[in-house]
């Protein structure tokens, strides 16, 4: 392992940009149009059939590549401010434009909370010279403590999208009552952290047969079902808007999905790790499979999958969470839990599941473009005349393996180190930048 | 090679013939241990560090008595708080200590996977002296070997473990070890202190101790760590003993010739009786005599370089 | 590496003569049995102990304390060779204290065999005196050890081994020089 790490660059677009002989995926007709892109300014300038030699600014030749619009990953972490070592704004939006991300919502969880009008204030300023949008997320309760509502309206007002507990999950449902009741005025979800803390008790990892076997406290299923539950039943009865983040049991879907039919605002997302690993992963003791929640068992990842296709999940979201080498080369039980997943995310749905023809390339689409926009009533960047240019160039057969060395995020640990995966974001543009790979 | 591995972090996998070749080594070791002196000059020139970063003093000093009979040159690292607390990881401590230039480490730790996580890291081969709940691989062995001296084999025998086995690395390396050595195991405890799936390791449950103890053969005796009732896990000393306590009562009822294990140190009238404790069924001071052998014949054959044992 | 035999030493009645006079041997100059104990080192020497303290009983019609020595962990090439040598278990069922050993193996070579016994028997007690019998004597020693009773002394040559069969172990009895390539 070097000290070395990958630079990111990205600039402003001076010139106006064809791109051509590619395809792109229109919304419209959810399938892939073959034509070129003109782009001036950070907007789509004109989509047809053009002359390369006669157009007055860079030509991108993208043969056997596909645009896309951006991906946006409604959870991550990025650590700033508290722990810049970790990852910061900048850090974690070159991560978030590496894999594809053209959009990111920092959770409220750093050092100080995000939890008053100045934080919020303060991450979009950080956000706005970078290529990625940031959307900020503001903490349900004051420094969540449980005891006091924070200022949601000020936050609001600065530009938050939503609110959450994730990190330090509500157990208090009198609190959760009055947050979800509060948040309603303003529209916008209450994402939870769904986890009975006495239920998980210390745990570190799933329980069931590898915890036995590993010697490892462990976290039950129903520790997440159960607030499961108990979120979505104080939706119904505040009818407010809830997303339950990072849904990893079989029994969530299922619950999801009755809630869904009784009409519930609820939606919810999946990380791709719970989507493709087990806690058989932990017999090697490896602190990267350490995240909360905790990796399940194969049974959950078949209805975790079956849920995505089927649409009970509405979107995949990594919960990128940077640390530290030197913490997560801790004991297993006393690393900290969280992976990171930004630049991982495209080529494992695309290695797992698109290339398997699990996934169609339509519903990727609505996973990991429309959905969370929707979700969050942001602007869905679709490619069409006179609309800002949000997009990404992948070339999806590109074999690549996981290098930690190969990172644009401040952190290394990640449970994928060494898979082979497919598909590689090669161009994001968004905000009049550009970042190539 | 003799056994498969130059570690040894646990019985999980180990096949019936490696536990036999354990085994067979220990009884040469058993015969050094009756000499007037009681010392071989094996492993001369080998240096030997026990890391323990939790409290222990059997454990210890048996490894260390193992240590110094081969005559190899030990160091003694302790730390209960472990270094992390002084804001060093467990991956720099064990670095300093291999940059000194080390052949085997014995480690004890409370966190799960520390042992292999070690054996990943360093050169030195690594002997599990018990990690966290996970494993300790040297007291089964010593528990089987003492099970095979009392009764010759250990095919079929059928063996109890009764108590706290949810926190028991006695209680899994054993499970592993005497199922592949042919046991019949079952264990018995209060539920909230039994693991779940546990059955998938090819034991019986029981959770009504005279039911469970009836047609054994073996009991082996956890010891309860009295902290457990404060968080919870079982209403009182006083009714753990009624319910799981082998009591001298419950003696009476057994087999004339059960026997009766413990890993020490013994909660005296909590999980055993006293009286049970040292009457002639016990074999639990056999237990630590069998121990020093065990640990020597183990610190012998994870030390030969590569080697074609066959005894 | 192959071996091919290149002349037989001794053969089955050979052996058993050489064993009788050993015996004799060790009778005569010890004057009787009084205070002796018979140690044979793993694995041929200890089945040839067996079979002199045999012949001892004919002649004396007395049994003698034999006892059998495995030396593998006292050995001084262990931190060299790169196979594991196979210990087998130390039977000596008496006290060696004020006793007269009589230490018996099949091979004398360059000695340290014998210097690991005599530090393994010294773990034992406190010994009145130490003998050694030895069936063959092949030279090189590197040691500056000696037998007391030789059965038959046979120089070699690098390359050449001597190789004891004893019908304990081996399918017959004999003595051969082999060569070994």
């Amino acid at each position: 392992m070097g000290i070395y790490r990958k630079k990111f660059e990205f600039s402003e677009c001076p010139k106006p940009y064809l791109i051509k002989d590619g395809k792109y995926f229109d919304l419209k007709t959810s399938d892939f149009v073959e034509a070129d892109i003109i782009i001036d300014k950070g907007i789509i300038k004109d989509i047809g059939r053009f002359n390369g030699d006669s157009f007055k600014g860079r030509v991108l030749d993208i043969v056997g590549k596909v645009v896309f619009p951006g991906f946006m990953d409604m959870h991550v972490h990025f650590r700033e401010p508290g722990r810049e070592d970790k990852e910061t704004m900048a850090s974690g939006s070159f991560a978030a434009a590496g894999g594809g991300f053209t959009s990111v919502c920092p959770m409220p969880n750093t050092d100080p909370i995000i939890d008053n009008q100045e934080m919020v204030k303060f991450i979009i300023d950080k956000g706005k010279d970078l290529i990625t949008d940031i959307f900020p997320v503001g903490a349900i309760s004051k420094g969540l403590k449980g005891k006091e509502i924070s200022e949601i309206a000020d936050m609001f007002n600065a530009g938050i999208i939503a609110v959450s507990d994730d990190g330090v999950p509500e157990n208090n449902l009198g609190m959760m009552q009055r947050c979800m009741e509060y948040t309603s005025m303003f529209d916008i979800p209450v994402i939870v952290h769904c986890e009975d803390k006495h239920l998980s008790n210390g745990g570190v990892m799933h329980e069931g047969y590898y915890s036995t076997k590993l010697g490892l406290p462990g976290i039950s299923s129903i520790s997440e079902e159960i607030a499961v539950v108990r979120n979505i039943m104080i939706a119904e009865y505040t009818g407010s808007k809830v997303h339950i983040c990072h849904v990893s049991t079989a029994g969530s879907v299922e619950i999801i999905k009755n809630a869904k039919e009784r009409g519930v605002k609820v939606t919810c997302e999946v990380t791709p790790h719970h989507l493709t690993l087990t806690d058989k992963c932990i017999e090697t003791f490896d602190p990267n499979f350490k995240m909360n929640p905790p990796l399940r068992t194969e049974k959950d990842v078949e209805t975790l999958v079956n849920g995505m296709k089927n649409g009970i999940i509405d979107t995949i979201a990594t919960d990128h969470a940077p640390h530290t080498i030197d913490e997560k080369e801790f004991e297993f039980d006393r690393a900290p839990f969280g992976v990171t997943g930004l630049e991982t995310a495209f080529g494992i749905l695309n290695e797992f599941f698109i290339n398997k023809d699990i996934l169609s390339i339509g519903k990727f689409v609505e996973l990991l473009i429309v959905n969370p926009r929707k979700i969050l009533k942001l602007d869905i960047p679709e490619i069409t005349k006179n609309k800002k240019a949000n997009m990404v160039i992948v070339q999806l057969d590109k074999e690549w393996t996981v290098d930690a060395d190969n990172f644009y995020s401040a952190s290394r640990n990640s449970p994928f180190i060494g898979t082979k995966l497919t598909g590689e974001i090669q161009t994001v543009l968004n905000k009049n930048k550009v970042y190539f790979r | 090679m003799p056994l498969k591995s130059r570690h040894l972090i646990g019985l999980e996998g180990i096949s019936k013939e490696e536990l036999e070749i354990i085994f067979k080594t220990a009884d040469i070791f058993k015969e050094v241990l009756q000499r007037p002196i009681k010392k071989v000059p094996t492993l001369t020139g080998k240096t030997v560090v026990n890391l323990f970063f939790e409290p222990s003093t059997r454990t210890r000093i048996s490894f260390e008595l193992a240590e110094r009979r081969l005559s190899a040159d030990t160091i003694n690292f302790s730390s209960s708080g472990s270094s992390i607390s002084k804001g060093e990881t467990l991956k720099d401590t064990v670095r300093n200590i291999e940059a000194m230039k080390i052949d085997l480490v014995v480690v004890r730790h409370s966190s799960p996977g520390t042992p292999l996580f070690l054996s990943k890291i360093l050169n030195a081969s690594i002997i599990n002296a018990g990690d966290g709940a996970h494993e300790h691989p040297t007291q089964a062995l010593l528990d089987m070997y003492s099970l095979r001296e009392k009764f010759g084999r250990l095919e079929k025998l059928k063996v109890l473990i009764v108590g706290d086995i949810s926190h028991s690395r006695v209680a899994l390396s054993n499970i592993y070890g005497m199922t592949s050595m042919g046991i019949n195991v079952s264990l018995c405890g209060p539920a909230t202190l039994m693991p779940r799936e546990l059955d998938k390791l090819g034991v019986k449950i029981y959770y009504n101790l005279d039911e469970a103890i009836k047609d054994k053969d073996v009991i082996l005796v956890l010891r309860i760590q009295l902290e457990r009732q404060k968080k919870g896990l079982f209403p009182s000393i006083r009714e753990y003993r009624n319910c799981f306590g082998i009591t001298k009562e419950r003696l009476q009822k057994l087999k004339d010739d059960v026997v009766i294990m413990h890993p020490g140190p013994i909660n005296r009238g909590v999980e055993l009786d006293g009286d049970v404790a040292d009457c002639k069924n016990s074999i639990i001071l056999e237990q630590v005599e069998n121990g020093v052998a065990i640990r020597m014949a183990v610190l012998y054959l994870l030390s030969g370089v590569e080697s074609s044992l066959t005894i | 590496m192959k071996e091919h035999v290149k002349s037989k030493i001794m053969d089955e009645n050979d052996l058993d003569r050489t064993i009788t006079r050993l015996a004799c041997e060790i009778l005569e100059k010890n004057k009787g049995l009084e205070n002796i104990v018979i140690i044979g080192m793993r694995t041929r020497g200890a089945f040839l102990a067996e079979r002199i303290a045999k012949k001892l009983k004919d002649v004396e019609k007395k049994d003698v304390l034999i006892g059998a020595l495995d030396i593998t962990l006292y050995r001084d090439d262990f931190r060299t060779v790169n196979k594991q040598p196979q210990v087998q278990i130390t039977d000596i069922p008496f006290s060696v204290d004020d006793k007269n050993i009589v230490l018996v193996d099949d091979v004398l070579y360059t000695g340290r065999t014998v210097r690991a016994a005599l530090d393994a028997l010294m773990d034992f007690g406190r010994p009145a005196g130490i003998q050694l019998a030895i069936l063959v004597d092949r030279g090189h020693r590197e040691l500056p050890i000696k037998a007391d009773f030789i059965g038959k002394n046979v120089p070699t040559v690098y390359g050449e081994e001597i190789r004891v069969h004893m019908k304990e172990t081996d399918e017959d009895d004999g003595v051969f020089l082999v060569s070994v390539s």
